[in-house]
């Protein structure tokens, strides 16, 4: 090993090859951590080949595959089932024009989604529920992505407007969804046949979308010289996050009726949706006071002394920066919410999770397969959740922002 | 030239900073207390259309569910108070064994994320991004149903050494119990771990004020055994008996038990808490600036004396308040028991309301006493923080 | 100067990965002397000296510090480490204990003294630093020039031979530089070696024996103030000396 240098003064001693190096800095650092590691290395080896083999081979998907609908929408009637391809393609076709416009993260996701769609399309699998109509639905809809890219890439569509595309979008799927009285065309889907991924979805975003402004709302208000305000925010925001999720669920969805009107009937997804809003907000707010404490007195200031009245210092100045301290806070609570909606199932409404409970109840064929079932669950909800810390981190790191944890 | 001294006498009222402000006060107080006023007299009238009984009279009623394995005394004749207080008992129980176990796990964790092992470090790297991105429901769906579904019934238990027997029906667990002459020895070996306590911090004050070597951790281990050595003789060399469990009829006697739901929901949320705290501890440990380190080293600090005079005390400062908080979360998400029909707080409080109506006055009771935990958490947090709160730079 | 040197390195040699920090660096420190070192970022100045007390691991070359050879044993690092003190640009105060504690910390710990007798040093240490009425504060609370002076008192107090300071006015603001530059003057003139990395060339006037000039992680010139401010030989540190004399 030992190799004569010729000039000893500027030569660097001999130093293994790279992967030698690597191993040895790593791996046999020291006495302990070569016992650890001739110790590690073959159990990990071992538990990775169990995996794969029961997966492979062990393992009978059957409760899962059979039913990808299901695990998508839930009940919701197959006959109006184009209403759901109508939304989701119309959520595809504003996230083509997002990457063609400002690329970056949303690139990343159109085209994570867009491969993901397109792998469907063609699994080679014979599937009742995987049948043409459905193959070609997806390609479209990959298709339709690819159209918006263009649109947003190549021509001059103001900002605007798609920012603008983004409010009208939900608003549009969510009535489609829920159909309109004494319409033939489009009935009535009670939200009782929601479900699946549909409802998770519908559940993380709404909550996300509506939880960000109320918390906001609720950070100004405990910081608010008004008393009044500032009193009602803090016992609202202390009372709220002093209690389990669950509690809220079931406050919401039992006793909240009876602080409103008679005549008024909120349906119980929308209560639920609520439950989780007023929880999440809660939380925002507590880590947005944090980032607003953070800006220093000099930039309100410098805002003011700059002629900003005091709400434009607080948009253009104070929230921006705060916000932006908060980022990995705010996104790590995002994350938060999108698991803790599997809590619903708790007041029977059937999200992913729920499905995926009422699949194994509904046969007892398919109770023998719930490891399956509950294994597939937790990947799919690792995915979503994993990828959402990706790119919180993403974001960060563009934003030049440090997170600790 | 004095336009300067009109305007100020005539500004109009919609401009003048100060009435704005006391508008402001009336405009919110009136806003915000109509909609509480609004939402109680709807209330008032629902509870009226509605007949509800909003006293907590019914505590004193009998319950008549029952609650399996309680950790108190615990019939269903007895009341609904009772049952509730069963609940809590559970909860608190169950958050007291995950938070140690929790505490500890997550530690280690963190040690070996931080470990200069790169597989080690992975292990726990794995460890941690499996149980942050899961929720917690579908972890214990996957403890309690599918690693229970793994487990053999009575007639076949698994027999771990302890020995612990593992089965369909719980977790059995031998478990020392106190003789007679037993209190001997405990009390013996709790005098001896207060001495040895006391003699350590004197010893290592002594040690510090004198610069002599007093051996303070060697004589302070001694004197624990001493005592526990003394106490086993003077018991009769028998302090404890071993309950270990045993087979009778269906099922098993004896022993510490636990049930499926406690042991699933104990594992679920000891193990997805951990994570977190896994997070935490190496935060506070990696916020420890390198120049501390090395500032310790340069004037002769040996490792260990870098770790504990250095490092850990600042770095507990950090981890400390987070630390809480997890714990605080932890017994929160203790009502997730409620999906698996494990008895805490919550879940009595579900059945009463299903049983004897009475939604609000029962919820009022839980959010109360989660509301009391939570309160009392932040009052000692914020006591430690005042206490060690320490100015950076 | 005939006895053994209190410093000596031959052939250090420094790598970071692929960079060379140091290339061979030979220098004898005799007990007393106050030896500046100055260049350009980056040109290997703060690395050396933190070779002396192993923050910094050479790769070749011989270093013994008061005759004990610095090397893979631990013993030796230790030991090392008591003898020399050293200052760091950041200060790097405790902030979790008193200044007084920050001091008496490792006379107690790694001496063995008595607490008393520590604390009495370390009342005499701050009274030389000039600032003995700040002993029961938090470091967190003083400002840059005291924390930097309470930093030389806790080097001091450890009674080493050699002192090390890693450019210890860098990160002052300008009217306390002189208050810190007071006290290292006092400490030299009191006879303790001192190697001492920075650019306050007024410092090295007054009380450098001799002067390094660092380049490249090589040493480019060596000699006392006066031949190096009066006539510099090599051209780069006639260039760098221009740079910052200037003002």
């Amino acid at each position: 090993m030992a190799i004569k240098e010729m000039e000893q003064d500027i030569v660097r001693p001999p130093q293994p090859p790279g992967l030698v190096k690597w191993i040895k800095e790593n791996l046999f650092s020291s006495v302990f951590n070569s016992i650890l590691t001739v110790l590690l290395f073959p159990t990990i080896l071992y538990l990775l080949y169990l995996v794969i083999i029961w997966v492979l081979f062990g393992a009978n998907w059957k409760a899962v595959s059979q039913f990808p609908l299901l695990f998508a929408i839930g009940q919701y009637p197959r006959d109006q089932i184009w209403r759901v391809g109508f939304v989701f393609s119309g959520f595809m076709f504003m996230l083509g024009i997002s990457w063609g416009r400002w690329s970056g993260l949303l690139r990343s996701i159109a085209l994570a989604a867009g491969s993901f769609l397109l792998l469907i399309a063609v699994l080679p699998v014979q599937n009742p529920q995987l049948d043409m109509t459905m193959r070609i639905y997806l390609g479209s809809t990959i298709l339709i992505t690819l159209v918006g890219y263009l649109i947003g890439n190549k021509t001059r569509l103001k900002n605007a407007f798609i920012i603008a595309g983004w409010f009208v979008i939900p608003i549009v799927g969510v009535v489609l969804l829920a159909g309109f009285e004494n319409s033939e065309r489009i009935p009535v889907v009670h939200t009782t046949l929601w479900g699946g991924l549909l409802v998770t979805f519908l559940l993380a975003a709404g909550g996300i979308v509506l939880s960000f402004p109320l918390g906001v709302a609720l950070a100004f208000g405990r910081r608010s010289s008004l008393p009044v305000v500032s009193g009602f925010s803090t016992v609202f925001i202390e009372g709220i996050r002093g209690v389990p999720l669950v509690t809220l669920l079931f406050m919401f969805s039992i006793i909240l009726a009876l602080f409103l009107p008679v005549e008024s009937r909120i349906d119980r997804l929308v209560r639920a949706l609520m439950a989780v809003t007023v929880f999440s907000a809660a939380y925002s707010a507590e880590n947005i006071r944090g980032g607003l404490q953070a800006v220093p007195l000099g930039q309100i200031e410098a805002a003011k002394a700059l002629g900003m009245g005091n709400f434009k210092t607080t948009v253009f100045i104070v929230l921006p920066q705060a916000l932006r301290a908060v980022l990995p806070a705010i996104a790590g609570q995002f994350i938060a919410l999108f698991k803790d909606t599997t809590l619903v199932v708790i007041i029977g409404i059937n999200d992913f999770l729920g499905i995926g409970r009422s699949i194994i109840n509904s046969d007892p064929e398919f109770v023998q397969m719930r490891t399956e079932v509950y294994i597939f669950m937790a990947v799919v909800y690792w995915i979503f959740s994993y990828m959402m810390s990706l790119a919180s981190r993403r974001i960060e790191s563009t934003m030049g922002i440090e997170s600790n944890l | 030239m004095t336009p300067q001294k009109s305007d100020t006498t005539a500004i109009p009222f919609y401009r003048d900073e100060r009435i704005l402000k006391i508008i402001a006060q009336i405009v919110s107080t009136v806003v915000i207390f109509g909609f509480l006023i609004w939402a109680v007299i709807n209330f008032l009238k629902a509870a009226d259309a509605r007949n509800m009984e909003l006293s907590f009279g019914f505590l004193k009623e009998a319950a008549g569910f029952p609650i399996s394995n309680p950790p108190i005394d615990y019939e269903p004749s007895m009341t609904y108070g009772r049952a509730f207080i069963v609940g809590l008992v559970n909860t608190l129980l169950i958050s007291g064994v995950g938070i140690v176990t929790a505490t500890i796990v997550g530690t280690l964790v963190a040690l070996a994320r931080l470990s200069s092992n790169w597989l080690l470090s992975r292990m726990a790297l794995v460890f941690i991004e499996f149980h942050r991105n899961i929720p917690l429901l579908v972890l214990l769906f996957i403890w309690y149903f599918v690693v229970f579904s793994f487990v053999p019934p009575v007639k076949e238990s698994l027999v771990w050494p302890g020995p612990i027997f593992i089965n369909k029906r719980g977790v059995y667990i031998s478990w020392p119990r106190l003789t007679d002459s037993g209190s001997t020895f405990l009390v013996l070996s709790i005098i001896g771990i207060i001495a040895a306590i006391i003699l350590y911090i004197i010893l290592r004050k002594r040690r510090k004020n004198t610069g002599k070597n007093t051996y303070y951790t060697p004589i302070s281990i001694g004197l624990i055994l001493i005592f526990s050595v003394a106490g086993w003789f003077l018991s009769g060399g028998s302090p404890f008996q071993m309950d270990i469990p045993f087979l009778k009829g269906f099922n098993y006697q004896g022993g510490l038990r636990l049930t499926p739901e406690f042991a699933g929901m104990y594992l679920s949320l000891s193990l997805y808490t951990a994570a977190f705290i896994a997070e935490v501890v190496r935060g506070g440990i990696q916020a420890v600036n390198k120049g501390q380190i090395e500032a310790a080293r340069a004037v002769g600090l040996n490792q260990m004396q870098v770790l504990s005079l250095v490092v850990m005390p600042q770095a507990l400062r950090i981890i400390i308040p987070p630390m809480i908080s997890q714990y605080l979360n932890l017994t929160k998400n203790s009502s997730l028991a409620l999906a698996i029909g494990f008895q805490e707080v919550f879940a009595v409080g579900k059945t009463t309301i299903n049983q004897a109506g009475r939604a609000v006055p029962v919820f009022a009771l839980i959010m109360i006493t989660y509301l009391s935990l939570s309160l009392l958490t932040s009052f000692i947090l914020n006591i430690y923080n005042r206490r060690i709160q320490f100015v950076v730079r | 100067m005939s006895e053994e040197p209190i410093i000596h390195c031959s052939g250090v040699h420094k790598w970071f990965d692929e960079f060379h920090a140091l290339r061979g660096i030979d220098m004898d420190v005799y007990e007393g002397e106050v030896i500046v070192i100055f260049g350009p970022s980056g040109s290997g100045k703060s690395t050396f000296i933190r070779t002396i007390n192993r923050l910094e691991e050479h790769q070749q070359g011989d270093i013994s510090v008061d005759g004990i050879e610095l090397s893979h044993d631990v013993r030796n690092i230790e030991l090392i480490r008591m003898e020399t003190g050293m200052v760091f640009q950041q200060f790097n105060l405790f902030p979790h204990l008193s200044v007084i504690q920050n001091i008496t910390l490792a006379p107690i710990w790694v001496r063995n003294w008595p607490k008393e007798k520590a604390e009495d040093k370390a009342m005499e240490l701050l009274t030389l630093v000039g600032i003995p009425e700040q002993a029961l504060k938090f470091p967190g609370n003083l400002s840059g020039g005291q924390q930097q002076r309470v930093a030389i008192a806790r080097a001091l107090a450890m009674e080493p031979k050699i002192m090390l300071f890693d450019e210890p006015t860098s990160a002052l603001d300008p009217e306390m530089i002189k208050e810190v530059l007071d006290a290292m003057i006092d400490l030299a003139k009191s006879g303790m070696t001192m190697i001492v990395v920075t650019h306050e060339m007024g410092f090295a006037r007054e009380v450098a024996d001799r002067m390094y000039f660092f380049d490249e992680g090589l040493i480019v010139e060596t000699g006392t103030p006066d031949e190096i401010y009066n006539n510099p030989q090599e051209d780069r540190t006639k260039l760098f000396l221009s740079q910052i004399l200037q003002h």
